[in-house]
């Protein structure tokens, strides 16, 4: 096996007397699709908050790319190429669809502060390349015709769809989702399933999953880890998980769906 | 805040030529300034100098979200540097040479001001709302009580005798370039970010979008043009003290930003105008004027906190969630 | 070593009713989470209440006395109560759902209104006025310092009113509905708090108090006037901030020491003319490095 693009060795963090995540580790490969999941409070979404430099690690270590990410702010491990979606949406609310998307360009961009404020070719030229990657995207996800609608007046659906492709437009090589199948009708899981299948071919990038519904975790994941108590309890291919006695008791039942 | 912000992506092209037609407008009109009432050009200074005020806050207040109550304390920073610089030199400088002196003078104050932004923006950094607002204003008063303290300066009695070298081109030309710096930046895919670390600061990093850095910058420039507007003040009213750059006055300022609509610039500016022109028209009723301008500030945040000008904001359908 | 012990008792009178106005500030930000910028200006109309009450009662009970000092203090403080719950009612409650930022320039706009609005002639006029002397005041001399007994009658006040405060917060049921609601406002209200009756409440009792040091800050002061209460209201701010926002004797500990360090700064040449500065400078520094305040505690924002 190549080296991991992300690997999580121990990885710990301690709130004061609670350890919300202890001893994890995990390593995740390139255009893996890797599913994480576990009972409210597990910490899963700390484990994401801990990778994209939300929180830092008291103990144990993380790497992504070969780099010790430790201290390191999300900004810039986003530039690395971690990007994310969040369990409560958090879109940019005063920016319009296209302009969300637009904010999330930026950073591999060479045109700046000088070259806002100058105007010169550069910027045009830039400005103009920045259009273009966004509709790009924005018209793969079937979301261009709304591009100047304000993000906060679409329906809920495509507010996650947005979620994603605004997080895609920072070139990740990772894309954690942070629970996308909530609040959906299962027609609506079906077709996320496919979508982030889809993203994973098309854009070749690694996934990694926190999600409550076991059928689109054990529908797409290759991977999953378990979190109880912030400890990983199993790891395995979801067949292996589904028998796996020990995920059985923290769920009290893996067959049921999970509605979160 | 959020929901009244409007941020329509203006085409990137066309910003400059609008800056060139303000610089020649403001150039062209100051060449006839001769034939204005003395008094009715003041007022139109002050509200040039007001707009450059009102716009430097924007960018701070209203499209970064980084809510400021010390900016008189910027204006004082540059007004005194300026004139202290103009007082010391102008008897040196020849009369050709004097409106460079004032550029410089006023580039000068700016960076000034600009440095001291950079040492209240650091620290403000992990601050929000309430906090924040807190600490701006105690950096405002920190900063008027040093002056109000330096005898190089004129201390409490304050400055005077300062060389009166704002003209109405001056003013606005300024204001141009103000307008151009804030718009140009805000209306740039960098500039999005302002906006974007305005509505949610976790979710901006987790794009790549450095908050320290857009804070401080907004900070940074907008002390500076405030410290440019503290230039024109002083070499218009041709003398400074201490308590004309108090509370007070950092209020008026925010007030025009949230009365225009907190990031719209348009609208920011008209306020400004609007703010600066209600005194004199009610210097009739002189008792009751700071009366009526509390019932102001009052009414508005009850009635219509997203300021006066929200027309054109389209009313979408409610989102679902 | 006299001008230190002189000094330290100034200290203490002058940070007793910073504690007290510290009080009313963070009582309000702690059921409500705002900063009631109009709170200084209910300290102005507590004395000058007392302004006015003083001659009306002086048939019943002649002045200087103890006895009428009392009623002229307790009727300013009811009528401030009044004064605060209906600033509430007025200006803040119909914002209770609005962004914290637009009841924050709302108070602002209050606390202008009063201020002008006290200035005009008609009504207080700029000018400063003589307080009236409510309580024979006599000087102690006692081991070679003076000690004003008005000093004494403050810190004396000020400790039964802390001690009244804590009673009323632990020991009763509205104390206990305001703890419940600076917690949580909706677990309150689903456990049967009146919500606007507690925050009636809170805004009477913090104006209160704010009404009685008034009183007390002008029986030293030269005079009163319509801003007399800014500065001690900016001060007593920035002393909640120290002790600890939304923390009671977090309120009264910030108001002692920042009445000692203002004092003992005050003393030393030099430094005097920057003592407005040095508050401010105390509160930006508690803000950047500990913005929970001495004993207050930090909170860590969810993702």
């Amino acid at each position: 096996m190549s080296q991991p693009l992300l690997k999580l060795d121990q990885a710990t963090i301690r709130f004061g007397g609670l350890t919300a995540v202890g001893d994890f580790s995990l390593e995740v490969h390139a255009n893996e699709l890797v599913g994480l999941i576990g009972p409210n409070g597990a910490g899963k979404t700390t484990a994401f908050n801990l990778i994209t430099g939300v929180y830092q690690t008291t103990a144990g270590s993380i790497h992504f790319g070969g780099q010790h990410i430790l201290g390191m702010k999300p900004h810039v491990l986003t530039k690395l190429g971690i990007a994310r979606t969040f369990q409560n949406i958090r879109l940019f609310g005063s920016l319009s669809v296209f302009d969300n998307v637009r904010a999330a360009t930026q950073l591999h961009r060479a045109h700046g502060i000088r070259d806002a404020l100058w105007r010169g070719v550069g910027f045009h030229h830039g400005e103009k390349e920045v259009e273009k990657q966004v509709l790009e995207l924005l018209d793969i996800f079937d979301l261009a015709k709304l591009r100047d609608e304000d993000a906060k007046s679409l329906p809920y659906g495509d507010q996650r769809r947005l979620e994603i492709v605004r997080a895609l437009a920072t070139q990740p090589k990772l894309l954690l989702l942070d629970e996308p199948a909530a609040g959906m009708n299962p027609t609506e899981k079906e077709e996320l399933m496919k979508l982030i299948q889809f993203i994973k071919d098309k854009f070749q990038i690694a996934i990694m999953l926190v999600e409550h519904d076991m059928k689109v975790v054990m529908g797409i994941c290759e991977k999953i880890a378990v979190l109880e108590y912030g400890k990983k309890i199993a790891e395995g291919t979801p067949a292996e998980i589904q028998k796996n006695p020990k995920v059985i008791a923290a769920y009290l039942g893996t067959e049921e769906d999970d509605d979160a | 805040m959020p929901s009244t912000i409007d941020h329509r992506p203006s085409t990137s092209s066309g910003a400059k030529r609008w800056l060139l037609a303000g610089i020649v407008l403001a150039v062209v009109v100051s060449l006839f300034s001769a034939q204005f009432n003395r008094y009715y050009l003041g007022v139109v200074i002050d509200c040039g100098i007001s707009i450059i005020l009102a716009v430097s806050l924007n960018l701070i207040n209203g499209h970064t979200g980084q809510f400021s109550l010390g900016h008189a304390g910027f204006m004082a920073v540059g007004g005194y540097s300026a004139a202290k610089l103009t007082l010391v030199c102008s008897p040196l400088v020849p009369d050709s040479l004097k409106p460079m002196l004032f550029l410089v003078a006023l580039v000068l104050g700016g960076c000034v001001a600009a440095v001291i932004g950079l040492g209240v923006g650091i620290p403000s950094l992990r601050l929000k709302g309430d906090y924040l607002a807190i600490v701006t204003l105690g950096f405002g008063e920190i900063i008027r009580v040093v002056v109000q303290n330096m005898e190089s300066v004129g201390a409490a009695s304050g400055l005077k005798g300062i060389p009166k070298y704002t003209t109405l081109g001056w003013t606005f030309t300024l204001a141009a370039v103000t307008i151009y710096v804030v718009a140009a930046l805000v209306n740039s895919t960098y500039g999005r970010g302002f906006i974007a670390v305005n509505d949610d600061e976790v979710a901006a990093s987790s794009m790549g979008i450095n908050p320290v850095r857009y804070k401080v910058t907004a900070f940074v420039i907008g002390a500076f043009f405030a410290g440019v507007a503290g230039g024109l003040y002083a070499h218009h009213k041709q003398f400074l003290s201490p308590t004309g750059f108090d509370f007070l006055k950092s209020i008026d300022i925010v007030v025009m930003v949230i009365l225009g609509g907190m990031g719209r610039t348009v609208g920011v500016i008209i306020a400004a105008i609007l703010l600066t022109l209600l005194p004199e028209v009610l210097r009739q009723f002189a008792d009751y004027r700071m009366i009526i301008y509390a019932l102001l500030i009052i009414g508005l945040m009850m009635l219509r906190p997203q300021g006066l000008f929200t027309l054109g904001q389209k009313k979408k359908g409610a989102a679902a969630v | 070593m006299d001008w230190f012990f002189q000094q330290l008792i100034n200290g203490l009178a002058l940070g007793s009713i910073y504690a007290l106005i510290a009080l009313g500030y963070t009582m309000v930000y702690g059921v409500l989470r705002f900063i009631n910028f109009a709170h200084s200006d209910v300290l102005m109309l507590g004395a000058y209440a007392a302004f006015f009450i003083a001659p009306a009662i002086e048939p019943l009970i002649p002045l200087p006395s103890i006895a009428g000092a009392l009623l002229v203090t307790l009727v300013s403080a009811l009528i401030c109560a009044g004064i605060g719950m209906l600033i509430e009612f007025l200006a803040y409650r119909p914002l209770r759902s609005r962004p914290k930022l637009t009841v924050l320039i709302t108070a602002i706009g209050v606390s202008l209104f009063i201020e002008f609005t006290c200035q005009h002639k008609a009504v207080f006029g700029a000018d400063t006025k003589p307080f009236p002397e409510l309580l024979p005041a006599t000087d102690f001399h006692l081991f070679g310092l003076v000690i004003g007994s008005n000093d004494l009658v403050v810190v004396l006040v000020t400790a039964v009113l802390l001690a009244g405060m804590w009673f009323i917060v632990h020991k009763t049921k509205s104390g206990m509905a305001m703890r419940a609601v600076s917690f949580n406002q909706q677990a309150a209200a689903l456990m049967g708090v009146n919500i606007n009756r507690i925050i009636a409440f809170t805004f009477g009792l913090g104006s209160a108090l704010a009404a009685v040091a008034g009183i007390l800050y002008a029986l030293k002061a030269p005079g009163i006037e319509p801003l007399m209460g800014v500065q001690p209201g900016i001060r007593a701010f920035i002393a909640a901030v120290l002790g600890g926002i939304g923390n009671l004797p977090g309120a009264a500990l910030g108001g002692l020491l920042l009445g000692l360090l203002e004092t003992f700064a005050g003393g030393i040449s030099g430094l005097s003319s920057y003592r407005d500065g040095i508050a401010f400078a105390i509160l930006i520094l508690i803000l950047l490095f500990k913005p929970a305040g001495l004993l207050g505690k930090a909170t860590v924002e969810k993702v």
